[in-house]
């Protein structure tokens, strides 16, 4: 039924986790001693410049974004400011959750932060590229039975996959292995990139073997 | 009839705690001990192939005449030893670099508390996990030990210091006085020992003088090992030792035997000053001897590592006397070096037998062991040494033949020692197995209820099942308190998202299918007030726990970073932390007093007033109008008067509760009776608490008090769900007020909280009480809770205890299982044997909250009917 829409979303994920082994492999070219526990901001930023740049670029050619209805370049540029405030709204909001997860609040804010950023790039980001800079849009896709498309459904996979990657990187935090991704925030980092790869693969895969049962309303 | 299933689920808790008990009673296990009947004369061995030779069956000469031991409570070795040291105490530190001076790093075995530790010292044998809870409850020590040795010998000695020497060792001593140690005096209970030493050190009549100083390890519970009055107390010590060492060299006399100073320590102290478990600081204590028998040091050498209780058999042995039977101890050969290689040879084989003898009676197969081979082998070598000494042989080959021989003996004496320290690790399986039986056939007992699953049910489910994996490492029981935490705040976010889902979909109307609007009647302003308030208690609930949370650093990794505890117990805080306090108080008034009858009010207003004065009366927080040189009081007043209005409240509360079952059957003076109960518990609370965290009791109420009003009631949650979360915020709170799964953490200055002297049964019962508030509160809070919402849901309190009882009773089983299965864990007794008396303790109290669950419940079906 969504064979096309499966298949454009599989070759989209593809070309995302491209380009993140590429911006792993890059920086280590260009940046001397490069790691990633050693030199870790430096390959999260990468990466989540990455992200953002292609997923926006991809989800900009394939047409996903909901349609404007004005054309005019102020309607346009105040939709991109709207959805910058709304990135940086959500890294502050991502930065706050974590604090009051137990971060330090003055200590490590640099870290913290870089963590923030990189929540917000592959969650957020998505949504804006999907939904647009539009509350009530979030609002739906995220309550009980909200998704209206297949790229609603997948985007509440990826966004659930993420965090949850990023929750379940805390828990080897307490352990005393002394192992050096245990550094704060290393293992969150990484836990949120795996949940992130794993729903990239995940998110098609249920799609396409639950494609009976998938109805949407308005579509 | 069903059996009702609050009665069954108290029923099976109870059958728990008594198989959890059992476990106990085997998983502790019982002190390696000798077969001979305890002071027993034991025979001497002699001398091996030198039945001819007269004194064969002696003990050599005695290497020192006189031994003075002077012991500092809480001494850590790098007081001594560390960078610091040559400022904090510069003689010794002298003497230790360029002094005739042996030093050691002694490590002391857990628990590093102060009895089990003395013991040690005297009878060389590891004392018993258990001995913990036998602290400062002393009665005289009836095993073989130095110092019944030492009198036996008609040696005479003398103790200045902690009583507890005294209560061990009744009858023992020609003088002594024994100070009683109150945690917050650290100046007389050291001026008290000091003031005896001039006199006695001009006399002759002694040969044992034992010191014991507690002012060290009081400061260290004040105020922590950092503390500014660490050094000025140190520098007392280190007067004291310059003192003795100077009167002992002029008592000197030429030909004579030569003195012994010894300086050692019970056990160190933690980053946080506190002691009992098995970190470095904590195990690690200095041990300096101090003699001119000793070769001159010329420069500071890394002092060796030796066990604790290696100072007992050296002690007996250079005192010539017989090296008690239970001793573990193996003697530090250091010190017998000046003596002649045959004295030395003897030495070590005395040593050597008295432990092959300890093997034989406490391992069945001591035989197969290495270093009784090893000591068959080195006895052997001894006698045919003996042999050609006595035929006159001085030959270089004798030289070097005795040396190999004293080789042998050292690996013997080393390897039979670590053989039984090892057995001391030795459990009762069967005892253990009879109570895992009792313990697994309880929660099989429980049927689940069926649950069509939201996120919060996911969360909740697999957050208990999640956390009671977690305590199968030892780092997750360590730092348990960050697993709670963690999931509460999972759990704020999920109920925060609950929140917003109900209400946004109930402003956007006609989408509402599923929910019901309660409120239709309501004018629309108080509904708009309700929903910003509901939306705001969960962030606000977190913010709270995060505030706590840096309340008390708690745990192993991160006890040492700076928090808020400390800040404002710092004295130049003690007006901040004095408003903090005040301020608690009242808020603690407004949020429980709302519920009361009249005379409780008062009486808790009053009562609130009273912990404030007790705590000014403690030195704890400033009174606006004291007089600045009255002298420090224990508060005993203050305290009892808090307490008169504690048992005034829980009086009232309770003919309340009588009164609505016999005779009025009235729902609501019942439900005024519980809260009153509770607000009792509270008051009390309030009266043990460090001021400190009387902000966690505030914030405890606050959050029950907006959780129950917008969350628990608006959501419609129900029974278990709610246990549930009642459930976790017990344990954070738990944490949140500064515990840890270790025993040091255990507040003992509850003791004294109007109370003149140690008294077992309050003072158990008071510590229980403070050291559990959190989840007592918390459990306490449910069943007020469920009570009274007993009109929407009646089967609500039974559902509810079930689950009390089943939340309690898996990870209880669990970690038994766990216990069993890790039994030859390297942190076995420092991890995780704390933890599980922890767990039993919370056991046990669950079981009592389940009964007056019971109870109440009773009388609900009572009135009813």
């Amino acid at each position: 039924m969504w064979d096309h829409e499966i298949r454009a979303m599989v070759s989209t994920h593809a070309i995302i986790a491209a380009s993140i082994v590429v911006a792993t492999v890059v920086p280590a070219a260009l940046v001397p001693d490069f790691s990633i526990y050693g030199t870790h901001l430096v390959w999260l930023y990468s990466v989540s410049g990455a992200v953002v740049a292609v997923s926006v670029a991809i989800f900009w050619l394939l047409g996903i974004s909901p349609p404007t209805r004005k054309h005019s370049l102020g309607y346009k540029l105040s939709r991109l400011f709207r959805s910058c405030l709304y990135f940086f709204l959500s890294c502050l909001f991502f930065h706050t959750v974590v604090v009051l997860y137990g971060a330090p609040l003055i200590d490590s804010a640099l870290e913290t932060f870089s963590l923030a950023v990189l929540l917000s790039s592959l969650t957020t980001v998505r949504c804006l590229c999907v939904l647009g800079p539009n509350v009530q849009a979030w609002i739906r896709v995220f309550s009980r039975h909200g998704a209206m498309s297949v790229w609603d459904t997948c985007l509440q996979i990826m966004v659930a996959l993420t965090v949850l990657g990023a929750w379940m990187g805390a828990f080897p935090i307490p352990l005393d292995w002394e192992k050096p991704w245990q550094v704060w925030p290393i293992s969150c980092s990484l836990g949120a990139m795996l949940g992130y790869l794993s729903g990239l693969v995940v998110a098609p895969m249920w799609i396409h073997y639950n494609r009976k049962q998938l109805t949407y309303k308005c579509k | 009839m069903k059996v009702r299933s609050s009665t069954f689920a108290s029923l099976i808790l109870i059958l728990e705690v008594l198989g959890v008990a059992l476990f106990l009673r085997g998983f502790f296990p019982v002190p390696v001990k000798s077969s001979l009947s305890s002071k027993s004369r034991q025979n001497l061995p002699a001398e091996p192939l030198s039945v001819g030779s007269p004194n064969s069956s002696h003990i050599p000469q005695p290497l020192f005449k006189r031994v003075v031991i002077m012991l500092v409570d809480a001494l850590r070795e790098d007081f001594v030893f560390g960078a610091n040291g040559r400022t904090y105490m510069p003689y010794t530190r002298h003497l230790v670099e360029r002094g005739s001076t042996l030093s050691y790093v002694a490590k002391a075995r857990i628990p590093t508390v102060t009895m089990p530790r003395i013991k040690a010292l005297t009878t060389g044998s590891i004392p018993g996990f258990i001995d913990v809870v036998m602290n400062l409850n002393s009665p005289s020590l009836l095993e073989d030990n130095l110092i019944w040795q030492a009198k036996t010998a008609g040696k005479k000695m003398i103790f200045y210091g902690d009583e507890t020497w005294v209560r061990l060792f009744p009858k023992h001593f020609m003088e002594y006085d024994g100070t009683t140690s109150f945690v917050s005096d650290y100046i007389e209970v050291d001026n008290n020992v000091t003031r005896h030493l001039d006199s006695t050190l001009k006399r002759d009549d002694w040969d044992i003088l034992i010191l014991h100083y507690l002012g060290l390890d009081h400061i260290g519970h004040i105020s922590g090992p950092h503390s500014s009055m660490i050094q000025p107390k140190l520098l007392e010590m280190d007067d004291i030792l310059k003192k003795i060492h100077a009167a002992l060299i002029s008592k000197e006399v030429e030909g004579s035997l030569p003195y012994l100073l010894v300086l050692c320590a019970d056990h160190g102290m933690s980053e946080t000053g506190s002691h009992g478990g098995s970190s470095e600081p904590e195990v690690n204590t200095p041990l300096v001897l101090i003699s001119p028998a000793f070769k001159r040091k010329v420069e500071m050498e890394k002092p060796d590592e030796i066990e604790q209780v290696d100072l007992t058999p050296t002690l007996a042995l250079a005192l010539g006397l017989p090296i008690s039977q239970n001793s573990v101890g193996r003697v530090i050969a250091s010190v017998l070096e000046e003596s002649s290689l045959r004295d030395q040879l003897r030495f070590l084989h005395l040593n050597g037998h008295q432990l092959s003898c300890l093997l034989k009676d406490s391992i069945p197969d001591y035989e197969k062991e290495a270093g009784f081979e090893q000591y068959r082998v080195a006895e052997k070598a001894h006698g045919s040494w003996v042999k050609r000494y006595l035929e006159g042989n001085v030959s270089e080959v004798l030289t070097n033949m005795g040396k190999k021989v004293l080789k042998q003996y050292l690996e013997a004496l080393s390897a039979m020692s670590s053989a039984l320290s090892k057995q001391l690790g030795k459990y009762d399986l069967y005892s253990m197995i009879a109570g895992m039986v009792f313990v697994f056939q309880s929660p099989l007992k429980i049927s689940s209820t069926e649950w069509s699953l939201s996120e919060l049910d996911v969360l909740l489910l697999a957050g208990t099942a999640g956390h009671t994996l977690s305590l199968a490492a030892s780092s997750f029981v360590e730092e348990e308190h960050q697993t709670w935490y963690f999931l509460l705040s999972t759990l704020c976010l999920v109920v925060f998202q609950d929140v917003c889902r109900k209400y946004f979909r109930e402003k956007r109307g006609p989408g509402g299918e599923e929910e019901v609007l309660p409120y239709k009647d309501n004018p629309k302003e108080e509904l708009y007030s309700e929903k910003w308030l509901a939306l705001a208690t969960p962030p606000f609930v977190l913010l709270c726990c995060r505030l706590l949370r840096s309340l008390n650093q708690t745990g192993v990794q991160w006890a040492h970073l700076p928090d808020l505890g400390h800040w404002l117990n710092s004295s130049e805080h003690k007006l901040v932390l004095s408003l903090l306090s005040a301020l608690c108080l009242v808020f603690i008034y407004f949020l429980i007093q709302r519920r009361c009858s009249l005379v409780s009010k008062v009486a808790l207003a009053l009562g609130l007033l009273g912990v404030y004065s007790y705590r000014s009366a403690v030195g704890n927080v400033l009174f606006p109008w004291q007089h600045s040189g009255r002298n420090m009081s224990k508060g005993i007043v203050e305290a009892r008067f808090v307490y008169v209005f504690v048992l005034g409240i829980l009086f009232t509360g309770t003919k309340d509760l009588l009164r609505s079952q016999i005779i009025t059957a009235d729902a609501k003076l019942k439900n005024r009776g519980l809260w009153e109960i509770y607000s009792g518990l509270v008051l009390l609370i309030s009266l043990l608490f460090r001021p400190h965290n009387l902000p966690v009791l505030c914030s405890c109420l606050l959050v029950q008090t907006l959780m129950a009003q917008f969350i628990w009631k608006k959501l419609h949650y129900d029974a278990a769900q709610t246990t549930i979360m009642h459930y976790w915020f017990g344990q954070a709170f738990f944490y949140f007020q500064g515990n840890s799964n270790s025993i040091s953490t255990v507040d003992i200055s509850v003791w004294f909280v109007g109370l003149d002297n140690y008294i077992e049964a309050p003072a158990i019962f008071l510590t229980a009480l403070s050291t559990y508030a959190g989840p007592l509160l918390w459990a306490c809070h449910l069943v007020c809770y469920l009570s009274s919402e007993r009109n929407r849901s009646p089967a609500a309190m039974g559902h509810g205890c079930y689950c009390l009882a089943l939340l309690r009773s898996v990870p209880a089983a669990a970690y038994i299982v766990l216990v069993t299965v890790l039994r030859y864990h390297l942190f076995i007794w420092s991890v995780f044997s704390p933890k599980l008396l922890y767990e039993a303790m919370h056991l046990l109290l669950t079981a009592g909250v389940c009964l007056i669950f019971n109870t109440v419940e009773q009388s609900h079906t009572s009135a009813a009917a």
